[in-house]
């Protein structure tokens, strides 16, 4: 089958998912993501490699946090990069997505970062432009959202590098995360012998076990000797019609305290992909607690996708 | 007949050693030039500072032949602002990787001095950039490739590559 992020010799043009890559591009990225790590602590946190390239952020959905670590990873590669918030420009005119893309591509735009409420955006503009411009999935609709895909994975791999040996639990709303599937899958495709879901039947996607995962409904259960628990954010926004009871609820069987962190092994890792709801899916103590590593979740953030930029604009 | 690496390695470490001083660190660029560096830190004495540079990031031909998949990452595990950096790589050809790594270099500070030392120096360069240390230097035809080999036992040897 041909998959749409490959060029004709097999490399990595465009990144729209997580899904279709082998685990080599995966470690590829994964390793060149850990140099990255470097330049972020060095005096100067710039590298030439995008040197004269312009890299356009098409946000047609708002996300604060992905824009600006998209947008910093591009600036650190020495790219020129222009955020568009098209929500509020040309399309409340009435101009086509792929207009608006075509225009930018007159004033040559070589890479496009899109985040779209619409799944399947991001492979529409792929589809469109010529072989020579690259773009990248920031999220469209409930489909996927592959750069935190990869942080993710790239958190886990650089806290517990002997992935072959982990058990990982992901707890919350898989129903509408659109990472928390390719996620699984590659962590799966990475080695990890053990992933478990936890999370009520209402907000778990239909045949979840054939992702080959392990399925809880009870936290004790679910928790018990995991060396990663990476909770998910509650949807709300997402959400219409009652799946929950209540947030409180919902807090008391599937937050993230203290108490039940217990039950993993002591030196397990907490993970969130944020914008956290405090109080619902993860109790203030243990996101500020010292087993969380929610913010180098974000700096390392950063490194993947300076990575993700650097290995396709070189393909 | 080419020569032999470990031999040339002493030279090298000799001459560095009337090069150094105090303010003296090495760093070896990625990967022949690493495994230069902590060789000659071992003969050198073990206590001059040691670094490595991976120069993927800086390389003058990104936009032809794309991110080398396998890099590693740069380490430089002290401040470079006022030091003595002997950057040590193993074959010397055209300067354009030294080009690449003095650049990467200054991005982590301004050091009072860069010194060059290779353990082969080929000639054929395409840039102003000499060395100051040199195990040997050796005469090749375009095509040809020299590259550094280090054995299980972390013995090293050159090896010679015919053009494809």
């Amino acid at each position: 089958m041909n998959n749409p992020q490959l060029n004709k010799e097999g490399k990595l043009t465009h990144l729209l998912s997580i899904e279709g890559l082998s685990a080599s591009i995966l470690r590829e990225i994964l390793d060149t993501a850990e140099s990255f790590v470097g330049v972020a602590e060095r005096e100067v946190k710039k590298v030439p490699l995008l040197r004269g390239k312009t890299v356009c952020n098409l946000f047609f959905e708002n996300s604060t946090r992905t824009r600006t670590t998209f947008e910093i990873a591009a600036k650190r590669l020495s790219a020129d990069v222009i955020t568009l918030n098209v929500g509020t420009s040309s399309q409340s005119k009435g101009e086509t997505i792929l207009d608006t893309v075509d225009n930018l591509i007159a004033m040559h735009a070589d890479m496009f970062v899109v985040r779209h409420s619409q799944s399947g955006a991001a492979h529409f503009i792929a589809r469109h432009v010529q072989e020579n411009i690259h773009v990248i999935n920031a999220g469209d609709g409930r489909h996927a959202h592959p750069t935190q895909g990869l942080l993710d994975v790239f958190t886990i791999r650089h806290y517990k590098p002997e992935m072959h040996n982990l058990r990982v639990a992901v707890v919350g709303d898989l129903l509408h995360s659109r990472v928390a599937r390719s996620e699984i899958h590659a962590l799966t495709t990475l080695g990890v012998p053990e992933v478990r879901v936890i999370a009520p039947k209402t907000l778990l996607p239909e045949h979840v076990e054939k992702l080959g995962v392990r399925v809880f409904h009870d936290m004790a259960e679910g928790l018990k000797d995991v060396d990663v628990v990476m909770m998910l954010r509650l949807q709300n926004e997402r959400m219409n019609g009652a799946l929950l009871p209540s947030a409180q609820e919902y807090f008391k069987c599937y937050g993230l305290t203290q108490e039940k962190l217990a039950l993993a092994r002591p030196d397990a890792i907490v993970m969130h992909p944020g914008p956290m709801n405090r109080g619902v899916e993860i109790d203030s103590a243990v996101a500020d607690g010292n087993q969380s590593v929610i913010l180098p979740q974000v700096t390392y953030g950063i490194a993947i996708r300076m990575a993700v930029m650097s290995i396709l604009a070189g393909n | 007949m080419l020569p032999d690496a470990e031999q040339l390695l002493d030279t090298l470490a000799e001459q560095i050693r009337a090069q150094i001083s105090d303010d003296s660190a090495l760093v070896g660029i990625h990967s022949g030039g690493a495994w230069l560096a902590e060789r000659l830190q071992q003969k050198l004495g073990g206590d001059i500072p040691l670094g490595t540079l991976d120069i993927s990031f800086y390389r003058d031909d990104f936009s032809r032949i794309g991110l080398h998949p396998q890099i590693k990452p740069s380490n430089i595990p002290f401040d470079v602002e006022n030091q003595h950096i002997i950057l040590v790589d193993d074959v010397l050809y055209t300067g354009r990787t030294v080009r690449a790594a003095l650049n990467e270099l200054f991005d982590y500070g301004r050091p009072s001095r860069v010194t060059l030392a290779v353990l082969v120096d080929r000639g054929e360069r395409e840039l102003p950039i000499e060395p100051q240390a040199i195990g040997a230097k050796v005469t090749l035809s375009k095509g040809q490739n020299l590259e550094l080999i280090r054995d299980n036992a972390g013995k090293f040897s050159l090896r010679l590559h015919e053009p494809k």
